[in-house]
């Protein structure tokens, strides 16, 4: 029976390096991955920068999809309610919903609603003078107190039914230079007549685009005389509206609520924020393409990673088995490749997303990129995976090699 | 002179389509400290399978094979990896150093393995490297020394960590006669000067000079094993 022989113990040692002469106390694994990745560092730079383009794509991707999911969402999700409604039997469609005062003040007196507000959608333009071209905005009515009135950050937020004020999103403040304070014009289309209507920041509240536009909020009243119109009028004699914005007394009790409002108003359809944003024209489609993108380019990682430790790992059969002979250990061998595979797919992801964030630096406002962390702690966990996924064919290839391979025999 | 390695009755069949071939068949051998034995023998006659299963590479279909007292075949994969790397060095035909390490790297790679480098460690392989001639060449990458240095840098690694057994296959092969002579003689010494056992496979028979034993094979088996200092003894007594 084989008995291991003790060893002596290993004299501590007095410095712990990776330069090329020395690292005395370093692992095997340790010790042979990083050896091997310094002597033919600019093979596996190169396999790390075809990461970093990858992990650039991907991230650009993400921040695509976040940017232009934000041109959608952003206004409906951060919208003061608990819940949506919409007129029924519309498909969740804002242009196709109409909801008229009396199903308001209907839904007001629904137990368990603590307040309402309408919300009307349009576009217009804001001439910005000069060559530049115009501004398209989302023009959006609101009532001034109530929910769907988004909060100022800078200035105050609008008071009177009929003034002529407006709240700007963050977007719109950065591609006019509009302060709190300035006046500026709303062009539409009024029957046949480009009409120019002038209002004053009364405030600026944070990104709220939609419809892939900056955003203007101005009171209902307001809104009806401004919109672009097939026809000069007065306004209807009742009011229509899009959608209600509704708080609850407990926003817990939404599925509850959702159902007793559909019940005792009628022709109302209840949905919650990410329901209504997920259904705004477009929505759904653009984010799957994005994400199929995304998922393809992540699987050509994958298949590139794979593809190139794969021809690594076949050109050193020889040289593993001799490292098998002499008595390197399966899990040795397995560790030190994977340890090459994790600090290649690291470096990349390092320089591909150094790459990332200095080419969105000088990217203008216009440009619908959005880098959120929680978007990019995901791409970046994706992106670190790659590189392990695709040398897992290889890993299993090297524990395979057969140590007689260093005779020149095969079992 | 205490035995190393002893083989009972080793046998290694294959069956090809239906068909039992004896690669190696029946041989049993003792070798001792101190002891360099050569293995020759032509193409297909079982010399280099014999060295797999003396390497423990390779299970023997019958027979045993005890090295220093622990037989081969009670060992387990993992017990096998570690006896390899404690009890056995190994030069090979060709691939048989790490081509991203320098030469010294290489030899301290059997330390390394072993858990037991350290500065005295790095001093020793250095002093091994300088007594094959390979002072200058410490630094030098595989790509960097040539044939015989390479060998001779496999030496040193093979015998660095002390082993009971040290297994050449072809350590000669691609040298040239001078070369081959020289890394041979080393070879030949520094395992006797360090009392070890050696077994070289080789099928140059001008290399077996150096050796103590030869063993001949053909088919598989022990055709005959000539004592070369016997041999020398009888010839002078001969010639007397």
């Amino acid at each position: 029976m084989y008995i291991e022989q003790p060893l002596p113990k290993q004299r501590a040692s007095k410095r712990l390096t990776l330069a090329p002469s020395l690292a005395p106390g370093l692992p095997i694994p340790f010790f042979l991955a990083f050896k091997e990745l310094w002597r033919y560092r600019g093979r596996y730079l190169l396999i790390s920068l075809v990461i970093a383009l990858i992990t650039t794509l991907v991230l650009f991707i993400g921040g695509l999809a976040e940017g232009l999911g934000a041109g959608n969402k952003e206004y409906l999700d951060k919208l003061n309610a608990d819940v949506v409604l919409y007129q029924a039997n519309v498909d969740l469609s804002i242009p196709s919903s109409r909801i008229d005062r009396s199903r308001v003040n209907n839904v007001r007196r629904v137990e368990g609603v603590k307040d309402v507000g309408t919300i009307s959608f349009s576009n217009a333009t804001i001439p910005l003078g000069g060559n530049a071209a115009p501004l398209k905005v989302s023009l959006i009515g609101i009532e001034p107190g109530k929910p769907g009135e988004p909060p100022a950050f800078e200035g105050e937020t609008l008071k009177g039914k009929r003034d002529r004020a407006a709240i700007i999103d963050k977007n719109t403040a950065l591609r006019t230079g509009l302060q709190v304070g300035d006046v500026f014009n709303i062009k539409s289309i009024q029957g046949t007549e480009e009409k120019l209507h002038p209002l004053t920041v009364a405030g600026i509240t944070d990104g709220r685009q939609y419809s892939i536009q900056p955003s203007v909020f101005v009171p209902y009243q307001t809104w009806e005389d401004i919109k672009p119109k097939s026809v000069v009028d007065n306004g209807p004699e009742t009011p229509i509206f899009n959608l209600m914005a509704v708080q609850l007394d407990n926003p817990r009790d939404f599925e509850a609520m959702a159902a007793r409002l559909e019940n005792q108003v009628s022709e109302v359809e209840a949905v919650d924020r990410k329901t209504a944003y997920e259904s705004t024209p477009g929505y759904s489609a653009q984010q799957s393409t994005l994400n199929t993108q995304r998922f393809f380019t992540l699987l050509i990682g994958v298949l590139v990673v794979g593809g190139f430790f794969q021809i690594q790992t076949l050109q050193k059969v020889a040289q593993v088995g001799m490292l098998k002979a002499i008595g390197t250990s399966n899990l040795s061998v397995a560790i030190a490749f994977l340890l090459q595979i994790i600090a290649i797919t690291i470096l990349g992801v390092l320089i591909g997303g150094a790459g990332t964030l200095l080419l969105a630096l000088s990217f203008p406002a216009t440009v619908p990129i959005v880098f959120t962390p929680e978007s990019v702690a995901t791409a970046i966990a994706a992106l670190v995976l790659i590189g392990p996924l695709g040398g897992l064919v290889s890993v299993r290839i090297l524990t395979k090699v057969e140590p007689l391979t260093a005779l020149g025999l095969a079992s | 002179m205490k035995t190393i390695l002893q083989t009972n009755a080793v046998t290694k069949s294959y069956t090809v389509d239906n068909v039992t071939i004896n690669a190696v068949n029946e041989v049993s051998l003792e070798i001792k400290a101190g002891e360099f034995v050569a293995i020759v023998g032509p193409s297909g006659s079982g010399k280099t399978t014999m060295l797999a299963m003396l390497a423990g590479l390779l299970s023997p279909t019958r027979g045993n094979i005890v090295i220093d007292g622990q037989d081969l075949a009670a060992m387990k994969e993992a017990r096998l990896t570690r006896f390899r790397r404690q009890k056995i060095g190994f030069t090979f035909q060709a691939n048989n150093l790490v081509p991203y390490l320098s030469a010294l790297e290489n030899v301290e790679l059997m330390l390394r393995l072993n858990g037991r480098f350290d500065r005295a460690g790095r001093q020793r392989a250095k002093d091994l490297l300088a007594q094959l001639g390979l002072g200058e060449r410490l630094k030098n990458l595989t790509s960097q020394l040539s044939g015989g240095q390479q060998q001779r840098v496999a030496i040193a690694r093979a015998l660095i960590h002390n082993p009971q057994i040290v297994l050449a296959d072809e350590p000669t092969a691609s040298l040239d006669t001078e070369r081959a002579y020289q890394v041979v003689g080393t070879f030949a010494g520094l395992i006797q000067s360090q009392n070890l056992a050696g077994i070289m496979v080789t099928h140059d028979l001008r290399m077996t000079r150096y050796v103590d034993k030869i063993i001949q094979m053909r088919d598989g088996q022990i055709n005959k094993i000539i004592d070369t200092r016997q041999a020398i003894l009888d010839f002078a007594d001969a010639r007397n």
